[in-house]
């Protein structure tokens, strides 16, 4: 694939991770947190760590969208699957998230709730459009990356008048959460975890461009890099971190200049501050109640609004008091931390979100790490 | 759900639409997001639709630095 495969040759990935050693100074950690889950699955998936110098540790952020999303939101989406009159619209990956007391989407359809997986808004849209005697929902989940297609999918409802067409907004910031893992009141109960850097998000930044993050850079003193999701993206951020670490700079640059510029992507900047505003909050699995740091549909757009339209409630669920999710999120513990972890709570039995979405760390970890975590201990 | 693909558009069609090829595998996509598109341009496709294109003078560079970042590391004792 061009664009991909060039960036995953293995003889200059050895070479970079050569340079990396000889440059990062034995007698100090470097701790970087990737935000985006897409680093965290290359991350696992190209084995990175292994190649890393044992005194620079990953740390695995909450950067998927599937993994913050808290299991009340997932509740209200069956409630409102559940009536008859609705067909609700979803991406894949968000129908084996846990509920409370372990509903799913996928449970939901099984015993009759119209859930269609859907790839595309354009998908739900068209779902719509075929169906106009039923009232279409589509379940909106994302970052700033996916944030750009339900708002182009709201203006061509509008431009097709469709009348029968609704979405359930759970679009989420990242520059928000960031700030929330760096200065939350209730690091003192989690435990905090200490950060060197920031290795930024690669597509979320095709949106918003690098600017957003000149603030974490100079208000909390952190080197951010934008990096690629290709391994050689990832090893040459990481040096780029490296050396900021080294030269006492902390700096927003970016790695990933081939599909990201300072100020992203205007066109879709405008589409998403045409159609959405910020909610005063918005709870993330794991990090609580983060303040601005969700979207909602402007009151002009109110009929779109499945929350309004619908009189949906906000409902709040406690997790799995066992599910370390919180802490993972944070990076203050790892997958294998959870007593849960590859017993009761596995890919095809989740327990909590981490272990759903491919890009979460504990299922990034039980495909792709826990055969290493058995070399090193027969090694030792 | 963050994951996305670098695409080779082929095709431009009328409502924003474009057809773009995968490794040779095609796919309609929405370029509602994308200014000044031309057939050839690659482009990140996520969740059907293009997000930005991809700078092919920068992927160029980016690729010569890997290059001599690696040989720099090439030059040390393990
Ligand atoms: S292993 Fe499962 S239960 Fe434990 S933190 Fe991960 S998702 Fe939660």
């Amino acid at each position: 694939m061009k664009y991909a495969d060039e960036y995953r040759d293995k003889e200059i990935a050895l070479g970079l991770a050569k340079t990396i050693r000889a440059e990062t100074h034995l007698e100090r950690p470097y701790r970087f947190m990737e935000f985006c889950g897409g680093h965290t699955h290359a991350i696992s998936r190209y084995g990175l760590e292994d190649m890393l110098p044992n005194n620079l540790r990953m740390i695995h952020g909450p950067g998927c969208p599937v993994c913050v999303l808290p299991a009340g939101r997932i509740d209200m989406a069956i409630r409102l699957a559940e009536r008859s009159e609705i067909i609700l619209c979803v991406y894949g990956d968000l129908m084996r998230v846990p509920g409370s007391q372990g509903a799913s989407l996928l449970k939901a359809k099984a015993r009759g709730a119209d859930i269609r997986m859907v790839y595309s808004t354009i998908d739900a849209i068209r779902i719509a459009e075929e169906n106009p005697e039923r009232e279409v929902v589509f379940f909106a989940i994302g970052f700033e990356t996916t944030t750009p297609p339900t708002a182009v999918m709201i203006r061509l409802a509008e431009k097709k008048r469709l009348s029968n067409f609704s979405v359930f907004c759970n679009h989420v910031l990242t520059p928000p959460a960031m700030q929330n893992i760096l200065e939350s009141p209730d690091i003192r109960s989690i435990g905090r975890v200490e950060i060197d850097g920031f290795v930024g998000p690669a597509h979320v930044s095709t949106i918003i461009g690098t600017a957003p993050y000149e603030f974490f850079a100079e208000e909390f003193g952190k080197p951010v890099v934008i990096s690629g999701f290709e391994p050689l993206d990832m090893m040459q951020a990481i040096l780029m971190l490296v050396r900021q670490v080294n030269e006492n700079r902390h700096e927003v640059e970016n790695q990933y200049s081939r599909a990201v510029t300072r100020d992203g992507n205007l066109r879709a900047k405008e589409e998403v501050s045409d159609i959405f505003e910020l909610r005063d909050q918005f709870e993330w699995r794991g990090l609580g109640q983060v303040p601005y740091s969700g979207l909602k549909l402007k009151r002009a757009y109110a009929k779109y609004d499945a929350e309004v339209r619908f009189g949906m409630n906000e409902l709040r669920v406690d997790d799995n008091p066992a599910c370390e999710c919180g802490a993972i999120l944070r990076g203050v513990k790892k997958p294998v931390d959870c007593k849960l972890f590859g017993t009761v709570c596995t890919p095809e039995t989740p327990m909590g979100s981490c272990m759903v979405s491919s890009e979460g760390a504990c299922a990034a970890h039980w495909t792709y790490g826990r055969f290493r975590d058995h070399q090193q201990r027969r090694a030792s | 759900m963050c994951l996305a693909i670098p695409a080779e558009v082929t095709k431009l069609l009328s409502d924003e639409m474009a057809i773009v090829s995968i490794d040779g595998v095609s796919k309609e996509i929405s370029v509602a997001l994308i200014e000044n598109l031309a057939v050839g341009d690659y482009v990140i496709i996520h969740v059907g639709y293009a997000l930005t294109k991809i700078d092919p003078e920068e992927a160029r560079r980016t690729l010569e630095l890997l290059r001599e970042l690696s040989v720099e590391g090439q030059g040390v004792a393990p």
